[in-house]
Order: C-alpha cells, then structure tokens, then sequence
C-alpha cells in the first residue's frame, strides 16, 4: 500500500499546490516540499526495514496490485526490489532538492510549475514501481508530458524548440517502445490464451531469437534515446540547456536513469540472448557517447550546455558496463545511476544559482567567481572533482567498477573507453577554470551562497563523499536483483 | 603501535576539514597552528612508529590496521586498510617530517596572503593522501592516495588563481599525470583479470605463481605501472608538467614537487618490485627511462635562469637517478636516494623561496647576486643543499646515496658500462649546473636590494635540513669504507638485495672516478661564472651554441611536439564540432518536412478550378484503378 500512497501523495500534491497558489506562491513550494519530503521519508524506512532482507531469496520486497482493465489482462501492479528501492531514494532525495533549487527562480504560475514538477516525479517514481507493462508506459507518458511543460514555459530563450525537440525524441523512442509491448502481449496471448502485461507473465513468453532481436529493438531504442546514446543524444543539450534549474535537475539526475533502468529491467531482463548477440555494439555505442560527449563538453561556450554533454559522456559508461554483463559491471552500474544523479545534479544547480546572480550561462561572462563567493567555490571543485572521477566520490567507485567489469568482457574497449578518464579532466578542468578561477570581473561581484542554497549544495556533497567512501550499503541493495539477472543470462 | 597508525594520515585530514569548513572563519594564528599542527602530531607518530621499527622491529616486519570495510564484491574484498613496514615507514616519515617543516616555514611565507586557511586547508589534504597512498594495503586505495595528491598538487600549482597561467600550468599538470594515472588503472584492470585480487601483498605473492618470468602479460602489468609512475615522478616523456609546476607557491613545490609526491612513482615501483622483477623487459626499461631523464633534465638545468626552473629540472634528474637504480634492481640504493633527496631538494627550494621573497619576487638568477654577505644563514644552508645535490664526497648525504647509484649502474647484473656513463656524465652535469647557480646567486655584486629578512619559522627549517643535508648520509656508508648500513638492514627487511655481476673491479676506483668527476663539473662552473664570465657569452653569440640552449632551455621541445600533435588536432576538432554534427541531420529532417510542408500547402490555394481539377483526377485514379485490378 505504501507503494501507491507515494504516487498519490504527489499527484494529489500537485493538485493542491495549482489550487491553492493563487493567494500564495510560497505556499505552493511549501506543499511541493512537504509532499517530497514526507515520501523520501516513507522510503528511508522501506530501506530501514528491508535492509535485514535485502540478501533474502524472493525477488520482489513488496508488491500492491489492483485490477485495471481485466479484459486485456491490464492490472495496476506495483512493485518493490533493491534496484527501484535505491531509484526511489535518489528521486525524492532530487526532488526535494528541485523544489528548494526552485524556491525563488520561479515567480510566475508558481502553482501550475509546482503541479508540473510533482506530477513528473510521480511519473518516474511510477515508472520505478511498475511491473505491468501497459502501467509502464502509462507512467512513461506522465513523467513527459509535464517536463515538456515545464520547458516550454519556463525555460530560457530557445524553451519552445526546446522542448518540442525533447518531446518528439522522446515520444519517438515511446512509439517504439509502445509497438514492443503490444507485440510482446499479442505473441504471448497466442501462446497463453489470454491477454496479459504483466512482467511475470511476459517474462515466459517463448520468442524465435529473429523476433526477440526485433522486438527487444524496439525497448532498446527507447531507452537508448533517453539514457541517451549517441547519435540520439541531440535533444539532451538543448533540453537541459533550456529547462529552469529544477528541470535540469530532474531531467540529468532522473529521466535520463529511466533510461538506464528500463534497460536493466527490461531489455536484459526480458531478452538475454537477443541482448548479449548485440552486446558487442552496444558497448561500442556507449564508448563513442563517452569519446564524442567528452569531445562535445569540450567544445561548449555555454555552463549548461557544457554540463548536458557531460551527461552524455557518463551515460556512455551505462550502456558499457550493463551490456558488458558482469556482475561487477553491473554493480557499477547502479552506482553511477546515484552518483552521476549526484554530482550532475549538484552542476546544474550551481550553474541555476550563478544564472540568477549573472543572468548569463555563458563561460566567456564568467571568472574569477572563487573570489567573490568561495563558498559556491569549493563546492563547484569537489563536484568537478567528482565528475572526473576522483576517488574519495562516488563517481569513482562507479566508473572503477564498470571499467574492471567491462574489461573481463571487451579489452580494447575498455582501454577505449579509460581514455574518456582524460577527456573528463579536460572539461571538467576548462569548465572549472572558465567559470571560477582567473582574474574576477568588476561585474561578476556578487554574494555568495544564501543559507537555502548551502542546504542543496550541502545535501549533495555530503551524499557524494558517503557514497564514494561508504559504498556497499548500495551495493548490499542491489546484489540480489544483479544476481537474479546473472542466472537469467547464464 | 598497530592503534597509532591510523592516527597518522587522521590528523592531516582533520586539519583539512576543520580548515575548509570554518576556515575563513578562523584567526590566522589558529589557521597556523591547526595547519601546521596537525602535521606536528603526525610528524612524532611517525616518529615513534619509526624509532619502534629500528629498535625493535615487528616480528613479521610489518604493522597493518584497518579502518573500515570499504566495499566487497563476491571475493573481491576492499578495505580502507594500512599497513606499514619497512618501505611505508621510511616514506612516513619523511612524508610527515620534512612536511611538518615545510608547514611551519610555510606558517610564515603564507602569513600575508588573504587565502592563509586554503592554503593549509589543501596542504594538510595533501599529506593526509601522501600518507595513504604509502600506507594503503590495496592498490584501489593507493590509487585513492595517487589521485589525491594529484588534485592537490593541482589546487596548490594554482594556488593563486587570478593568475591565467597558473591556472594552466595547474591544468597541465593535472592532465599530463593524469595520462599516467589512467594508464595505471588499466594496469589494475589487467592485474585483477588475471590474478582476482588488488590487495598489494597477495598480488606480490600470487605473481611469481601465476606469470612465468618474461612473459608478455606481467610485462604489460609493469609498463603500465611505470607509465603511472612516470607521469607522477615527471619521467620522459611526461616530465614536462613540472617545470611548469614551479607556478605555485615555495612551500608547495618543496614539499609536493620535491620530497614527496614526485617520488611516488618511485615508492610504487619499489613496492611491485616483485612483480618488475619478474619483467626484465620492464627492469630494462626502467633503468633506460632513469637515464635518458637524468641526462635530459640534467642539459636543460644547466641553462635556466629561473632559479625555481633550475631546480625543477634538477629534481627531475635526480628522480631520473632513482629510477635508474630501481631499474638496475638496486632498490634499496633508490630509496636511500629518494630519503636524502628529500631533505637537501626541499632544503633548496625553501631557500630559494626566501630568497625569492627577500628580493620582491625576483626569480631570475641573473639579477641577483651577492647575497653570500647580506643574507648569510640562507648562504650557509643553501651551500649545504647544494652541496648534497653535486654529491660532494664524504661531506654530504647526496654524496652517500648518489655513489651507490652510480656503482650499482655498473656492477649490477642489470647494468651495464652505458648506464653508468650516463649517470656519471649526468653527475658532471648536476655539479656544473649547481656551481652555476650558487655563484651566481651568491657571489658577484648585488642586482636588486633586499626587502626584508626572513623571520625565525622559516629560518629553523632552513637550518635543521641543512643539518639534515649533511648528516643525514651517514646511516649508509659504502661497502668498502665503514662497515654501517643502518638504512638497507631497515629496508632489506622489505626489498631484495642487489645481485652482483662476478669479476668486479674495485669498487674504490669508480668512487674515485664518481668524484673526480663531481670536481671537474665544480671545476667547468667556477671557471665558466666566477673567473672567465666572457667565455660563456662568447660561445653564446655562434649559432650552433645559441641553438643548443635554445633547446635545453625549452626542454628540448617536448612542450612544442605535444603542441603540435596533440594539443592542436583536439582543439581543432571540438572547435569545428561546438554545433554537434549529429544535429545537422536532424535538422535536416525538419527542414525536410517543412518543405514538404510547403509543398503541400500550395496544393491549398483557395482556387475553385484547381479544386475541381483536383477532385477530378482523383475520381478517374480511383476508376483506372478499380479497372485495372
């Protein structure tokens, strides 16, 4: 039951901030949080109490299920493993954050943005939950659509091309995604005599390995756009590039991991020999994200753009280690699922705060910052720091353990792909300097972090550094659900 | 002794958090002391922990505690775990001594800068690294402690920021090392695949069990190593970030780009030493990359004029003499050099950076001068350092770790007559370039007048490594001499001995040769800068000579070549690829479906005749085709 109160804390959250924010903005944020937090919390105790369970046999922790449309065998199934336990904690722990990131920045239709941002979260947290197939997309669909508004009207400049950019690429990859299921329900129904969409169910579904190739094709697209991979990458820069700051928060720290989670969950899942027979490519595709994206960071002028394209090349990581199908891989997987959730998040919104201060993202307006605002100074260099991957942080351990998995599978891949190791530093460094180091500018004085945004930056950068020197409570999540995925590839 | 060892790296890392978090906050008194402080504390366990290990040394030679689980994967177990023995102690203690030095020197230096707490915020992070990654049990932490002092290393280059190239010397040297580093992961990569593990000591005994001697695979392990090893101790072809490093400020190049971390290739070479063993490829290799570095660095000391670049590139000659005698199996030789070193190099840059500051900032040699008189305690310790580093016979420690060097390049069974040679005209070298320096720093008539004298915290330093630079080589004589080897009994405990070649000459004749040629090169440099200045313009003004400076003084053009090569096509490609070519062909499909659009649209017209015509020939299509079929 906890399952769905989380969804309908939001949703109903949602509702209530558009309706009540005509006397009062503030109070819209107010109940934004309050929803959040209350649903971070609900899930810091479903931690608490499977914890001691985590290695236990079964695969689910906990399960709600109602029927929906019974005629097509549709039911509202939700349901609860280490892998979403551990997405969970990281979307509300980003949801709150939005929220605050979005405290002042947003002055107009504060409600209606509010209503927006709870009813995307809620989308993904459905999308983390759900086993049917049908309430899958379903929730797919939810998360989109209020991040299009949500770009579309309270971006910057180019919001509206933005956006749309964002949403035909997406709805694009959902197309797709939508024709595999049907597919999948239709054979399945032939084999069982009764509709179904449900994951169990389809799971068992016997597939010649010409049409599992095909259809797994299908999840496989759609996921790959979204996580994204190059060559279907280019709606990321433009959306995060847009999008106010929570929505960049969102759509690095969240979205994209839908991406990634829908293929550990079900292109893996469902398809282990279609999957391991492209096996080889993928990683191929993952290594040129994290080559091409580095190269792309590099090249930018612009602070969101830059991090955006950083987005690219870390998610080239994903696609490596989870079809390098090794345990280890996978471990790392997961890790830079949080990790990278982290410390781009914790970019995006130093690049929000220096917009409201500068009203500019451009780097060549920028320099110097450290000067006028240490503070937001060292932050911003443990976050850099972060995403070169810099022991001590998470991002490490993460990449550490896709790189040693991935090399058990593809050696000169994973040479390929350590030399992105470099490329990170790179941008990471030209990034950092651009912005806060130099000479400061007379125009760039400014004050430095308030104590709201210390609370943000200050969540995050603890959460990294536990991450990077305490681990294993991750790992100890996601053990059991990495090993039910090595029986079925084995 | 077990329980203090964690102590050791704990306080500098208290002092860093303590310092970044309410270090803005903090008088600058306090932000000394809990700066230098910590260090202090660290500095007397290290100390006890060393005294514990000569006076009554660990029944199984080492000491190992760990502090917490670090992560575990099926078998594959981390732990933040240190363990010390005879090689991290040596390393500790140095590590923790001459830093606790710097840092009260450093109390001083730094005293009017406005980022006082950053400053030792970042060097207290940088010992705290230095210490794990000596200390780690497991090659993921070591690499924890490698990449921490790199950034370290990075955030102290470009300590002052507002300046453009100290940022870029910063990022080079951040990116050049980080080239090793990554290399070196692979190495770990390639080690795990084949042996299951990263824990230090299991890898030092399932080596010789599960790699044959010479085999490709473990050749590969070690090259991969030493290219880690190499961007760290700025080792050709990745040395050239450290003349650049001289950027930050004194403090920070004595103790970052002097005693320690720029050794720590040489300390992780030592410590896989079973695993170089097995490679005589790589042996080889290490012993050639030693020697070419020495004579290169060596060429290019000789004909700077800034005094800071004068030293960097002798350190990384004399890093270059480590690596020699670690590729000639004489490991203990390496790091009795590596322990003197450190004391005489960070003796040299702390007296450069008084002088530097005594003299407004002044770096070039040439419009010093004459400052034997007015600044005599930095003379007299300055001629210690320098004295150690020319390796005077008998009076200094440079001379008691650079004569094995030089004797183990020859008698080794690794060396040979050409490695030897090298080394020696390598000495001839470092003895004429530190003459150079000496007189021209010292004696002559004064260029620039002083500003203001040192105070007390940083003259104590000066002169305790001074005494250091002269004493400290008596814990090892030669063979033939006196019969004390205080530093390779500690150490052998730990590392193999050298094997000998059979049928050796006296080992007293290549002693004598060593020093005669430390005179010859003392000899060139008196002559050259004290009685005959015109000489050396003269030979300045043919082409072929001119020509030659031009290139020991750029670092025989390697900044040049990486330009070219690399640094120039990268920028060009992202520099054409800002707009992301991916996103021409999408909005080429756009454009494309507008014009279709367009196309269409016109069909649209608002034209009742071309509606019936449109009408019309529908119908008929309709009709031929029912027709038709």
């Amino acid at each position: 039951m906890i399952l769905i109160w989380l969804i309908i804390l939001q949703l109903g959250a949602g509702i209530l901030s558009w309706l009540l924010s005509k006397r009062d903005n503030r109070l819209a944020a107010g109940i934004a949080l309050t929803a959040v937090i209350a649903c971070l919390l609900l899930t810091i105790q479903l931690f608490a109490r499977f914890r001691p369970s985590f290695a236990g046999g079964g695969q689910w922790l906990m399960e709600y299920r109602a029927d929906w449309i019974p005629a097509f065998g549709i039911s509202f199934h939700l349901a609860l493993d280490g892998l979403s336990l551990a997405m969970l904690l990281l979307t509300f722990f980003l949801g709150a954050l939005a929220v605050l990131c979005s405290w002042k920045e947003i002055r107009q239709r504060a409600g209606f943005f509010y209503f927006n941002l709870l009813w995307t979260l809620a989308g993904i947290t459905g999308v983390f939950l759900a086993i049917d197939l049908f309430l899958f997309y379903f929730f797919w669909e939810v998360m989109l659509i209020p991040m299009f508004f949500l770009i579309y009207i309270w971006g910057d400049t180019r919001r509206r091309y933005a956006a749309i950019k964002f949403f035909l690429f997406t709805q694009a990859g959902g197309l797709l995604m939508l024709l595999s299921i049907l597919a999948m329900v239709i054979i399945h129904a032939g084999q069982a005599g009764r509709y179904s969409f449900d994951y169990a169910d389809l799971l068992n579904t016997t597939l010649s390995p010409g049409t599992a190739k095909l259809i797994m094709g299908g999840y496989l697209l759609a996921f790959a756009i979204k996580l994204p991979v190059v060559p279907f990458h280019n709606w990321l820069p433009d959306a995060h590039g847009e999008a106010p700051t929570a929505g960049s928060l969102i759509l690095a720290g969240l979205l994209l991991k839908t991406g990634a989670y829908g293929i550990i969950r079900f292109v893996i899942t469902m398809f282990p020999e279609a999957a391991a027979s492209v096996s080889w490519w993928a990683m191929l595709a993952g290594v040129i994200g994290i080559i091409y994206g580095a190269f792309l960071a590099y090249g930018q002028t612009d602070l969101k753009r830059l991090i955006a394209y950083t987005s690219v090349s870390h998610m080239g990581f994903v696609m490596l280690g989870a079809f390098s199908f090794s345990e280890m891989a996978m471990q790392g997987v997961v890790m830079q699922l949080l990790t990278h959730g982290i410390s781009t998040g914790a970019l995006f919104a130093i690049a929000g705060m220096l917009k409201e201060r500068l009203h500019t993202r451009e780097l060549g307006r920028m320099g110097g910052m450290w000067t006028t605002m240490p503070r937001m100074g060292g932050i911003a260099m443990l976050f850099t720091m972060a995403s070169l991957g810099l022991p001590m942080l998470g991002n490490f351990i993460a990449e550490f353990f896709i790189l040693m998995g991935a090399f058990q599978a593809s050696v000169p891949l994973t040479v390929i792909a350590s030399t992105g190791l470099v490329f990170a530093a790179l941008y990471s460094l030209r990034m950092v300097q651009k912005v806060f180091l130099g000479p400061p500018s007379v125009e760039n004085i400014t004050f430095d972090l308030d104590a709201r945004e210390l609370v943000v930056l200050g969540a995050l950068s603890v959460s990294i550094v536990l991450l990077g020197l305490f681990p294993q409570p991750v790992f100890d999540m996601i053990t059991n659900v990495i090993r039910n995925l090595n029986h079925t590839y084995e | 002794m077990n329980n203090l060892l964690a102590y050791i790296p704990a306080f500098p890392l208290l002092g860093f958090l303590v310092l970044s978090i309410a270090g803005r906050k903090m008088s600058k008194n306090l932000v000394a002391l809990t700066g230098a402080g910590t260090i202090c504390i660290s500095a007397i366990i290290s100390l006890v922990i060393a005294a514990g290990f000569i006076s009554s040394p660990p029944t199984e030679g080492f000491i190992s505690t760990s502090v917490w689980h670090w992560f575990t994967l099926s078998d594959f177990i981390v732990n933040i775990g240190l363990r010390a023995d005879a090689l991290s102690v040596v390393f500790i203690f140095i590590i923790t001594f001459v830093g606790a030095l710097i840092h009260i020197y450093s109390a001083e230096f730094m005293r009017h800068d406005e980022d006082y707490a950053r400053f030792f915020a970042s060097m207290n992070l940088f010992v705290c690294s230095m210490l794990l990654l000596v200390l780690a049990d497991n090659l993921v932490l070591l690499y924890l402690g490698w990449e921490g002092v790199g950034l370290c290393s990075y955030l102290l280059i470009g300590f002052w920021f507002k300046e453009p190239t100290n940022n870029h010397a910063a990022n080079k040297a951040f990116l050049i090392t980080r080239i090793g580093d990554t290399a070196m992961l692979i190495g770990l990569f390639l080690i795990f695949h084949n042996l299951r593990t990263l824990n230090i000591q299991e890898i030092l005994l399932l080596a010789p069990q599960n790699f044959s001697t010479g085999s490709s695979e473990i050749t590969l392990i070690a090259l991969l190593l030493l290219a880690g090893g190499m961007g760290k101790s700025a080792q050709v072809p990745l040395q050239t970030w450290l003349p650049d490093a001289m950027a930050g400020p004194s403090p920070v190049s004595a103790l970052i780009h002097a005693a320690t971390m720029v050794t720590a290739g040489v300390y992780l070479v030592a410590r896989m030493n079973a695993v170089f063993a097995l490679s005589p490829l790589a042996m080889s290799i290490v012993a050639v990359v030693g020697a070419v570095t020495l004579l290169l660095a060596g060429c290019s000391a000789m004909v700077q004029s800034d005094i800071k670049r004068i030293l960097a590139y002798s350190t990384i000659s004399q890093i270059g003499y480590m690596f020699l005698a670690l590729g000639v199996g004489a490991w203990t030789a390496a790091i009795f050099h590596f322990f003197t070193h450190a004391f005489f190099k960070a003796l040299l840059f702390l007296a450069a950076g008084v002088i530097i500051e005594s003299l407004h900032h002044e770096h070039n040699i040439f419009r010093m001068g004459g400052l034997k008189k007015s600044m005599p305690v930095v003379f007299v310790t300055f001629l210690a350092g320098a004295a150690a580093l020319a390796a005077l016979p008998l009076v200094t420690a440079g001379f008691f770790s650079k004569d094995p060097i030089l004797w183990y390049a020859f008698s080794s069974e690794k060396g040979n007559a050409w490695l030897w040679m090298t080394a020696l005209l390598g000495a001839f070298l470092t003895a004429f370039y530190t003459t150079r320096l000496m007189i021209v720093v010292f004696w002559g008539e004064a260029k620039t007048a002083i500003g203001h004298h040192p105070g007390k915290a940083m003259i104590i330093p000066l002169i305790i490594l001074a005494i250091l630079s002269v004493t400290a080589g008596f814990v090892e004589w030669p063979h033939n001499m006196i019969h004390l080897t205080l530093f390779s009994d500690l150490l052998h405990q730990q590392l193999p001995e050298v094997a000998l070649k059979p049928d050796l000459p006296a080992e007293s004749l290549f002693q004598l040769i060593a020093a005669l040629t430390t005179f010859a090169g003392i000899a060139l440099g008196y002559m050259l800068y004290y009685r005959k200045t015109y000489l050396a313009t003269s030979w300045l003004q043919s082409p072929s000579v001119a020509g030659v400076h031009n290139l020991f003084k750029s670092g025989w053009g390697f900044d040049h070549f990486y330009r070219a090569v690399f640094v120039q096509p990268f920028l060009f490609i992202t520099r054409i690829n800002r707009t992301d070519f991916f996103d021409r062909i999408y909005d080429g499909i756009a454009s494309l479906n507008i014009q279709l659009n367009r196309f269409l649209s016109l069909s649209q017209n608002g034209s009742l005749r071309w509606y019936v015509v449109g009408v019309l020939a529908g119908a008929l299509f309709i009709i031929t085709l029912q027709l038709l079929l």
